[in-house]
Parts: structure tokens; C-alpha cells; sequence
């Protein structure tokens, strides 16, 4: 094909339409739809997450800075370790997503737009379920013993475990708008660069909270 | 022939069909990627040569404001008890000199550098995230007017660039100053951190098919580290500040020892983020040397991985360094010793770079033109601020001279060395570039020499008054000490480099109307930008370049022309607003993609956050939570499905 | 720091000359390497021939030199270099934190916006003066009452930092006899320029007597004027805010005037103490000193008079 006919007419009409296009090197055709590794967005999430993630670490190690900058006991002025019960129910609870996600992000990779929707309602509802165990639950009791003002050990508990809970209510944000732009048939197996984001964040949600766990409920037994 | 002599580089004229076929290529993509006029245009542009040419001239603004805060502060020093300013405005003045020069200047213009530059060197034709550049520009315009507009209450931050604790929490300072320089950091966090992000796919995701990683112009290596920096140390100022607002508004305790915090967790947090920052600004002023060295001696540089290692050392070991600004806190000798030992070892990769472009420079030929002049001026500059660096890493003279006008004679000396002068020689490399016409070369030796000759003058006697025992961020001095003559000699060298400056503005905009056209490639230099016109076009490259070679202009002939043909690599990439998504290591060609037009949401995000950023500051809550609800908006407006081409 | 009148800081000037003279060669070499590209830069052009096409004057052959000239450089000597400079550095830290010879005498110093508090052993307490004996070492506890400060005296010693929450300590010892100007190093807030205090070496005999006279409670008035300016002290709002141990006024919110007269200063480096400028700083303390915590006085200005003539005579 001469070169100028080529610079005239760049888009082949291929069985899927314009899902692969000429660059005007001759013979050369690239995909145009795509997702994973060769999205700029795929790339754009991972290094959101790498910011979250740092902000994470540094929150938590400040909290054992302050912990152990003025030694045992902590939790400090006479306030009880925290409960493990409740926060070992939401953990089960917030941990049940991570699958569901997953299986919806796999659904629509083999095309399946059932296991989309289906995987992203359930994540979403245990995402809820974990933030309503988390208002309407575990910090009115805390509050009973101590609030974010009392003392230095409580503000880190509740900006630790507050930072983590505003992470989840972004999350059910991004599942939500995903979930409708899924009802209306916006994705299919080749291009959901959305989904594959919104699973990134929520993993990386799950994962946070790990270390939640571990650094304020787990480590002042230790 | 050169030129670098005439000014004007020579192209061989191309064949008739030839130039049938660019004007073909070039109408398509002229249709494609022009924004259009109006204020639809100027508010929604996308465009990284507009936006970093924002950047540019924001963040040239905001030195000049800089500027003028500190010819108020050497005024008010030039004699002993003066009283040109009073301790009230002479503590918002230092302070709002140091936010200003490191977050309003020194990070936008080199960022705007960045923006302006490293797509075109590496081949591509925008940024990866084109909209999020947008956003990032404006939400620096909106956090500059938010901080600037303290002053109109007199109520401008005025603890410090760094603010320590207790001084900066709601029992030293209950005024809003504190809570204006928290909200706006956290602003400017948020725009350099997309920015960054930015930078990081577009530098490993758009390079031109070719460009392969030990072919990356070391300018953009020294982006990509700054860049790395950004992203791991933004989080601790945000972090800190968040913290400091949730005790300031809520009574948190995370800095009161009283309630079980500590003061030092702010020191910690900050300088954590701090002693990077200083690397994000300096890294980007090496990056400008090492591009604007090799064309002026006429020569590729001379040890180019080494100073790709250099880079990315200083990024990485900066991270561990932070304690430095802590020697005299009281901290066990243990610690110190450590990172005593950390802080002379980070000088080993600066100094490898230095040597490298010594190295260039010997083996090179110098023309001594301006831009090179200022690179000269940067390495001796920042060897003599390196080396004071250095006494400060030995722990007992850190204890005698910091906080003292030492530090501020060897911070003035790193940061005007590694920032200013590159900048200063980048308006005048790429200048020519960016506006389409020369600069006036006797204009430029002047203002070189006047801002050499000033700054040394403003900030070499500055180390004998820190020796002498003047402590820095003192609003007056008694006239028995002996300080006089040399914070007189200090102040006049501060005015000295002012005209220093105001003769390179001068030659700036009167080089836009009257200066000689500047062609394609004036200085017949290296790297892509010069592949093509000045200034570029939008799609910025007639076809996107193979690259086979790190000085691509010099090695690649079919290049001289500012359209490889496609039989020798070249993409035209007609047919929409297309670049090419390209493998992170060998920049194997993946995938084309569509990239957004322009668009007012990432204008009107900005407006929401800020709303919310005034509503925290006045803790007028209900504004807050509308600034919120309208940014949830802002972002679906911005991410909302367009076409099925669109990354999804 | 250059002229140091102690042990501490002479260790720390030896150390500020061996990096100054490596900072002298090694800017020299810099700026000397720099002459050596400008002055060759005319000479004629390496052959390029074989080298990318076109007789430009770009310079393409390799520079076999130039990988070991960077490491050898820009690696090995600075490394050697900075190592060495690390290794000297902790001596000189190790030095400054040895445990004095003999037992110190231990004060201790409160920081606060914006002048000292000085404690002794015994009871004596004193503001914006540090008397200590010569020749012998005396520990500094250091604490503030409110912000970070940071404890300075150049001629002296090293600066360390007065930070809520911490007790820290420095050591002072003055080699002669003499005063020595310390001033706050940690920026303080609005006056933070005008937080001075010296230290005064004095033969051991003559410095216990100093501080034996120092631990007595005021001295009595010795005029009629004076003896009214107690009297007004004793009963105005002065009395709120200032000790003067003997007397009924005991406040603590500013410094102990029990021996004001001896003191160099007034206002923590405001002005020389005089008749003059005490009057000047009781009537309106704002007018040199924007922003101290001592307000204008309510008193008229015949009783300031009064009050001053008792103050000076509080040796």
C-alpha cells in the first residue's frame, strides 16, 4: 500500500470495529483496545496505590513512635486493650469481598457480564456491612471509654482506624459507579481497564486493613 | 553549517512527494489535535506544551513575589535595629518566602520544564494522563491565590517553612496563619503528587519505539527521580499536616506531650518529606545540566550510566538522611552517628555527577554562551553549597552552626545553585524552543553575571555572620555585634542579583517580539526536541520517531528533516488524537491509544476542592461537605464514559 | 565559634578547619577543571572520521578516559574523603560527650517566650545570666516552659535544643575568665531576636561568693525612694508576675528580680540596664519588645521612679 493511501485511510474496519489501527508504518497495526499492563490508567492506579500505601506505613509506624516513645502501659491511662471480637467479625466480613471482587474482575475477563454484576453487588453489600459494623458499632463503644481527644492513644486509634474506613467508603464509590456503568453494558472482556482499577484499590483496601488490625488491635497484646 | 554561529540550522529540502504526503500527515493531524480558541480552550486545555508553559510562567510569578519578601527581609537587616518591617510582618515575610520559593517556584517551573519537555525528548506526543496535567496545574494556581491570599488579612503564615510544634499548634498560634499553611501544603501535595504520577507512566509508557532505557535523555532520568521522590515522600507532609489539623481544630493530641504526642513526630514527618523535597528540586537542576552540557561543548556526555546511577542514588539515599535537621534536638549519639555516616555517604553520587559533567566539559569543546554560562555558574554554586553541606553531615559542627546564617548561606548556596541557574539556562536553551524566536545573547551574558556576582555577594559573607554567632530567623541585631558590614554587603548582592533576574525577564519578552527566528534547531543540539519546530505544533512531531541512538539529532540524519519518513521508522498516527503505549524497557510498540480533548472538569474539580480546603480553613463545615459533594460530581463529570475508543 | 574559650570549642574549630581546607581543595579543583575546559575549548577537533555521517563539529569519538576519571573521582577519593572526615567527626562527638573529670555543678535552665530562667543548687534563681566557675565543668539541664528554644552560647559550646517533653543537657566549661553572649537558636515566635543571655566565667572563689550572695534574699532599701518603690512593687500588679524573694511578691509568670541590679540587660537583650531604660521598659514593655508577655504598667510615672531606684539597688 503506497504511503500516501495509507496516511489517507488509517482505520481498517476489522470483525471488531476499530480494535486495531494502523499506525502509517506500513503493514503495522496496534490494538486499541487493551487493558491490564499496556493501560496508562492500570499504571496510574498502581502508583495511587503506592501513595495510599505510603501514607499507611507512616501513619502506623508514627503510632508505634509515639507507643513506644513513652513506654509501657499502652494503651496508656488506664484504658482497656481493645476488643478483639467485633474487629475479628468485620475482618471476616471486609476479607469476604476480596473474592467476590476478584471473581467479578475474572467474569468479565472471560466475558461473562452475570459474574460481573454478581461479584461487584456482593462485594459491595460486605463493604457496606464492614463500614456499618465500623460507625454503628465498634466506635460508639470505644467512645464509652475513650474518644479521639482524650488522649494521644486515642487519637491514633480513631484516625488510624477512620483513615482506613474513608478508604472503604471511596471504594463502595468507585464499586458503585463501576456497577452502573456495568448494568449499562460499558464493559466486556477486552476492555474493563475500570474494573481491573477499581479491584486494584479494593485488594489493596483489604490489605491495609491487615496491618489495621494487627498495629491496633493485635500488637498492645503482644 | 552549525548552529550554534548563524542561529539557524540547515535542512535539506525534501522531494516533491514527499511533501505531499506531510501535507497530507499534517492536515489530518492538525484537524485532530487543535484545541481552538476561546475560553472554552483556555480553561479546558490539555495540551502538556500549554499547561507546562503555565507552570512556567505561574511559578516565574511567584519568584518574583519570592523575591520581593526577600529584598523586604535583607532591607530590614541591610543595618542593625532597623525598622523597615515589624516583627509581626518579618516572621510572615521569612516564612511565606520559604513556602513560596520551594513550593511555588522551584517545583512548578521545574515541573513545568518537565511538562513542557519531556514528552517531546522522549518521542511522544502528550503526557499519559493529559487531563490529570490540567488538574495539577490548576490546583497549584488555586493553592498559590488560597496561600497568597493570607496576606490580604495579614495573616500569613509566619512559623517558619517548616513550622515546628508547639510554636505552630493552637495554643502558641490559635490564628488561621497555621491552618493556611496546612490546607494549602496539602493542596500543593495533591498537585504535585498527580503530577508526579504524571510523569512516572508517561516516562515508562510513551517513549518513541527505540527509546530503550539507557537511551533516555538523562533530563527526563532526572524527572523520573524526582518524580519517585514526590510519590514516597508527599505522603509524610500530608500525613503531618492532617495530623497537625486534627489538632488544631479538634484537640487531637498527636504533638502535645501533655496529652501522651510529641513535638518531634512533626519533625520526623516533616523532614521525612523535607530532606527529599530538597533532592526533588535539585535532581530536575542536574537533569537541565546534563542536557544542556553535551550541546554546548559539542559532544555526548561522558559517563552517562554513572550519572543515571547518580540520580536514582540520591533519590533513594535521600530517603535516609532526614534526621540531619535534628542534630541538636537531643537525640541519642547512636542514632546521629548513623546518619551522620548516611549524610557524607549521599554526597558520593552528587559528586559523581559533577565529575562526569567536568569530565564533558574537558573533553568537550565549550561555547561560551549563555546557556552553558549559567551551567558553569550552577556547578561551582552548588560544589561550594555541597561542600558546606558536607561540614554539616560531621554532627558537632552541625550543632554549632545550625539555625544559625550558616545554614542559610549553605541552603541558599545548594538550592539557588541546583535550581535558579539551571532554570536560568534553561530559558535560555530552550527558550528559543518554547517562544519561536532567539534571546539576546549580550543581554543574557549580563544578567548572568549580574546574578553570579550578586548571589555570591548576598550569601558568602552570610557564612561568617553564622560563624560569628548570628542565629538565623531574627528580625533585628544589635549594632555591637559586628554583623553590620556583613549583612549590609549581604543585602546590597541580594538587590545586586534582583537586576540580575529582571535582565533575563526583560530579554525574555522583549525576545518574543524582536528576537531572530530560532528554526527547528538552533544550537543543532541531541535530543528530540529539537526534531522538531519551534514552537511545536499540538500532535508536537509530524510522525513519531524510531529511535536508534541516546543523541538521536546527532546519530539519526533522516531526523533532520522533522518527519522521519515511515520506510525509516517514522508514525504518523492519523486517524484521531492518538500516541503510541509503548513496553517500560525496550519501548516495543503495544498499543495506540486515544487521548482525551480538552474538557473544563478538571477546572471545575479544582474549584470544588478549593471550596472545601475554604470551608475547613473558616470551619465552616456546610461549605466543606458542598465542596465535597461537588468534587464526587467533578470526578464522575471527568471520568464519565466518551466514545468507544476512550481507555475505559 | 572561631574564637573559642573552652575545651569544647576548640575541638569543634579543629574540626571546622579540616573540612574547611578540603572544602578549599576540593572547590579549587572544581573551578581549576572548569579553566581547563574553557581555556582548551579552541583547540582543533578530535578526528571523527568513520563517525556518524556530515562534517559537523560534533565530537562523537569515545572518551577512553572518562568512565575511570568518574569513578576514580567522583567515588573513590571523595569517598575516601568523606569517610575519613566521618571517622575525625566522631571523635570530635565522642569528645564533647565524655563525662566530665570531676563532679559538675549541675543548674538548670528554663526556657521560656521570651528570657531564661537560671536555677541553682541552694535556691538561688536568677534570669538571662549564667555564672559558672572557670576551669570547671558545670552540666546544664535544659527545659522549657512552652515552645522549642534552643540554648547557644558560639564561644562556648555546641547549641542543643530546650524541647517540651524532653530533658536534655549540655555541658559548659569556659577555659578564662570572661562573658560570653549566648542567644536563643530555634526560632520562638515575635521576639524570639531578642532572647540573650550571657554567661559570665569567674575565678572559682569569686563565683561562690556570687552565688552564696545570690541565694540571699533581696537587699533592703537603703533610701526613702526606694523603700517606697518596695512598697509600690509589693502592692501593684508587678507583684503578680515577679518573685523577689523576701518580700510578699512571689509571682512566677516572669523572672525572679531578687538580684535584677547585677544583670547586664534588661528584656533578654533589649537594651542595656539602666535607670533609664528600666524606667522605659516597666512603663511600656511593648514599645521595645512587641508582643512580651509584660504589659504596660499602671502605674504613674513618679512611681516608676520609685520602683526603680529599689530595683537597682537589688545587687
Amino acid at each position: 500500500m503506497a504511503v500516501t493511501e495509507a496516511a489517507a485511510a488509517p482505520r481498517v474496519e476489522h470483525e471488531d470495529h476499530e480494535a486495531m489501527v494502523e499506525t502509517g508504518r506500513p503493514g503495522e497495526l496496534l490494538p486499541a483496545r487493551y487493558g491490564g499492563a499496556r493501560a496508562f490508567g492500570w499504571w496510574g492506579m498502581v502508583w495511587l496505590i503506592a501513595t495510599e500505601a505510603t501514607l499507611f506505613a507512616l501513619l502506623i509506624a508514627s503510632y508505634f513512635y509515639l507507643r513506644f516513645r513513652f513506654g509501657p502501659p499502652w494503651p496508656p491511662d488506664g484504658i482497656e486493650n481493645p476488643k478483639l471480637g467485633l474487629p475479628l467479625l468485620m475482618t471476616v466480613v471486609l476479607w469476604s469481598s476480596s473474592p467476590c471482587v476478584h471473581l467479578a474482575e475474572r467474569g468479565i475477563r472471560a466475558g461473562s457480564q452475570r459474574r460481573l454484576r454478581l461479584g461487584l453487588a456482593a462485594g459491595w453489600v460486605l463493604g457496606a456491612t464492614f463500614l456499618v459494623l465500623t460507625f454503628a458499632v465498634e466506635w460508639p463503644t470505644t467512645l464509652k471509654e475513650f474518644g479521639p481527644t482524650t488522649n494521644a492513644y486515642g487519637s491514633m486509634f480513631f484516625t488510624i482506624t477512620g483513615f482506613h474506613a474513608a478508604h472503604v467508603v471511596v471504594g463502595l464509590l468507585m464499586s458503585a459507579w463501576v456497577q452502573v456503568w456495568a448494568a449499562r453494558g460499558l464493559y466486556d472482556r477486552e476492555r474493563h481497564l475500570s474494573v481491573e482499577n477499581f479491584a486494584m484499590y479494593w485488594q489493596f483496601v483489604d490489605a491495609v486493613w491487615a496491618f489495621v488490625l494487627l498495629a491496633v488491635y493485635i500488637s498492645p497484646r503482644l | 553549517m552549525t548552529g550554534i554561529q548563524t542561529g539557524i540550522a540547515t535542512v535539506t529540502a525534501p522531494a516533491p512527494d514527499e511533501i505531499e504526503w506531510r501535507g497530507e500527515v499534517v492536515r489530518q493531524l492538525d484537524a485532530d489535535w487543535s484545541e481552538g480558541g476561546g475560553i472554552g480552550s483556555w480553561i479546558g486545555t490539555v495540551d502538556h506544551k500549554r499547561i507546562g508553559l503555565r507552570y512556567l510562567y505561574t511559578g516565574l510569578v511567584f519568584f518574583a513575589a519570592g523575591g520581593i519578601e526577600s529584598l523586604l527581609i535583607r532591607l530590614q537587616l541591610a543595618g542593625p535595629d532597623l525598622h523597615v518591617v515589624g516583627p509581626e510582618a518579618y516572621d510572615q515575610l521569612f516564612s511565606m518566602h520559604g513556602v513560596t520559593m520551594m513550593f511555588l517556584f522551584a517545583m512548578p517551573v521545574l515541573s513545568g520544564f518537565g511538562n513542557y519537555f519531556v514528552p517531546l525528548m522522549i518521542g511522544a506526543r502528550d503526557m499519559a494522563f493529559p487531563r490529570l496535567n490540567a488538574f495539577g496545574y490548576w490546583m497549584l494556581l488555586g493553592a498559590g491565590l488560597f496561600l497568597y491570599s493570607s496576606f490580604l488579612f495579614g495573616k500569613a503564615p509566619d512559623n517558619g517553612w517548616f513550622n515546628y510544634v508547639p510554636l505552630g499548634d493552637s495554643r502558641f498560634t490559635p490564628g488561621i496563619n497555621i491552618d493556611y499553611y496546612l490546607i494549602g501544603l496539602i493542596l500543593l501535595g495533591i498537585s504535585s503528587t498527580g503530577g508526579a504520577i504524571n510523569f512516572i507512566v508517561t516516562i515508562l509508557k510513551l517513549r518513541a519505539p527505540g527509546m530503550t532505557l539507557n537511551r533516555i535523555p538523562i533530563f527526563v532520568w532526572g524527572e523520573l527521580a524526582m518524580s519517585l521522590q514526590i510519590v514516597f515522600a508527599l505522603p509524610a507532609l500530608t500525613l503531618a499536616s492532617v495530623l497537625l489539623m486534627l489538632d488544631r481544630t479538634f484537640g487531637f493530641h498527636f504533638y502535645d506531650e501533655a496529652g501522651g504526642g510529641d513535638p518531634l513526630l512533626w519533625q520526623h514527618l516533616f523532614w521525612v518529606f523535607g530532606h527529599p523535597e530538597v533532592y526533588i528540586v535539585a535532581l530536575p537542576g542536574f537533569g537541565i545540566a546534563s542536557a544542556i552540557i553535551p550541546t554546548w561543548v559539542r559532544r555526548p556526555i561522558v559517563g552517562y550510566t554513572y550519572i543515571v546511577i547518580g540520580e536514582l542514588s540520591v533519590a533513594l539515599i535521600g530517603f535516609g538522611v532526614w534526621v540531619h535537621h535534628m542534630f541538636a534536638v537531643g537525640l541519642p549519639n547512636m542514632t546521629l552517628s548513623f546518619i551522620s555516616l548516611a549524610s557524607f555517604m549521599v554526597a558520593i553520587p552528587s559528586a559523581i555527577q559533577v565529575f562526569a559533567w567536568l569530565a564533558t566539559l574537558v573533553a568537550g569543546r565549550p561555547v561560551l554562551k549563555t546557556p552553558l554560562l549559567f551551567v558553569l555558574g550552577f556547578i561551582v554554586i552548588f560544589v561550594i553549597g555541597g561542600v558546606t553541606g558536607v561540614m554539616f553531615a560531621a554532627v558537632p559542627f552541625d550543632q554549632a552552626t545550625t539555625d544559625s546564617y550558616f545554614v542559610v548561606a549553605h541552603l541558599h548556596y545548594v538550592l539557588v545553585g541546583s535550581a535558579v541557574f539551571p532554570i536560568f539556562g534553561a530559558l535560555y536553551h530552550w527558550g528559543p524552543k518554547v517562544t519561536g524566536h532567539l534571546l539576546d545573547e549580550r543581554l543574557g551574558k549580563w544578567s548572568f553575571w549580574l546574578m553570579f556576582a550578586g548571589f555570591n555577594l548576598a550569601f558568602f559573607p552570610q557564612h561568617l555572620l553564622g560563624l560569628y554567632g548570628m542565629p538565623r530567623r531574627v528580625y533585628t541585631y544589635d549594632a555591637d555585634l559586628g554583623w553590620s558590614a556583613y549583612n549590609l554587603a549581604s543585602t546590597i548582592g541580594a538587590f545586586i542579583l534582583g537586576v540580575g533576574i529582571l535582565v533575563t525577564a526583560y530579554n525574555w519578552v522583549r525576545s518574543r517580539r524582536r528576537g531572530d527566528p530560532a528554526g527547528n534547531d538552533p544550537w543543532r543540539g541531541e535530543t528530540l526536541e529539537w526534531y522538531t519546530t519551534s514552537p511545536p505544533a499540538p500532535y508536537n512531531f509530524v510522525t513519531v520517531p524510531t529511535v536508534r541512538s541516546r543523541e538521536p539529532m546527532w546519530d539519526q540524519p533522516e531526523l533532520a528533516g522533522g518527519a522521519q519518513h515511515p520506510d525509516a521508522g517514522g508514525r504518523p498516527l492519523t486517524g484521531g488524537h492518538l500516541t503510541l503505549s509503548t513496553s517500560p524497557l525496550d519501548a516495543r510498540p503495544q498499543a495506540v491509544v486515544h487521548m482525551p480533548h480538552s474538557t473544563p472538569w478538571p477546572f471545575f474539580l479544582t474549584l470544588a476542592l478549593l471550596l472545601v480546603a475554604v470551608g475547613v480553613l473558616l470551619n465552616a463545615w456546610p461549605v466543606a461537605i458542598v465542596g465535597v459533594v461537588a468534587s464526587g460530581a467533578g470526578l464522575a463529570g471527568w471520568y464519565w464514559p466518551r466514545g468507544q475508543t476512550q481507555e475505559t | 565559634m572561631l574564637d573559642p574559650s573552652s575545651g569544647a570549642g576548640r575541638r569543634v574549630a579543629g574540626l571546622w578547619w579540616m573540612l574547611f581546607w578540603i572544602s578549599v581543595v576540593a572547590v579549587a579543583v572544581v573551578v581549576g577543571l572548569i579553566a581547563v575546559a574553557i581555556v582548551r575549548r579552541h583547540r582543533r577537533p578530535e578526528a571523527t572520521a568513520g563517525e556518524g555521517e556530515g562534517d559537523d563539529d560534533i565530537d562523537r569519538s569515545p572518551v577512553a578516559w572518562g568512565d575511570r576519571f568518574v569513578v576514580l573521582s567522583g567515588i573513590v577519593v571523595t569517598g575516601v574523603v568523606l569517610a575519613v572526615s566521618f571517622v575525625v567527626s566522631l571523635f570530635v562527638l565522642n569528645d564533647l560527650a565524655a563525662p566530665a573529670e570531676r563532679q559538675p555543678l549541675k543548674i538548670e535552665v528554663v526556657a521560656h517566650t521570651w528570657w531564661w530562667e537560671v536555677r541553682y543548687p541552694g535556691g538561688a534563681v536568677t534570669a538571662n545570666e549564667i555564672h559558672i566557675p572557670v576551669g570547671e565543668p558545670v552540666e546544664v539541664r535544659l527545659r522549657t516552659a512552652d515552645v522549642i528554644h534552643s540554648f547557644w552560647v558560639p564561644e562556648l559550646q555546641v547549641k542543643q535544643d530546650l524541647v517540651p517533653g524532653m530533658d536534655n543537657h549540655l555541658s559548659l566549661e569556659a577555659d578564662h575568665a570572661g562573658r560570653f553572649r549566648g542567644q536563643c537558636a530555634e526560632y520562638c515566635g515575635l521576639q524570639h531576636a531578642h532572647m540573650v543571655f550571657f554567661v559570665r566565667a569567674q575565678p572559682p572563689a569569686e563565683f561562690q561568693d556570687w552565688l552564696a550572695d545570690q541565694g540571699r534574699p533581696a537587699a533592703d532599701p537603703t533610701s526613702a525612694l526606694a523603700q517606697q518603690g518596695r512598697t509600690t512593687f509589693e502592692g501593684s500588679s508587678c507583684a503578680g508576675c515577679h518573685t523577689i524573694r523576701g518580700t510578699t511578691a512571689d509571682g512566677v509568670l516572669g523572672p525572679d528580680l531578687t538580684h535584677l541590679a547585677g544583670r547586664e540587660t534588661i528584656g533578654a537583650g533589649v537594651d542595656r540596664l539602666d535607670p533609664d531604660t528600666l524606667a522605659r521598659w516597666i512603663a511600656n514593655a511593648q514599645d521595645d519588645k512587641p508582643g512580651a508577655s509584660m504589659p504596660p504598667t499602671e502605674l504613674t510615672p513618679a512611681q516608676v521612679d520609685a520602683v526603680v531606684a529599689y530595683l537597682l539597688g537589688l545587687e
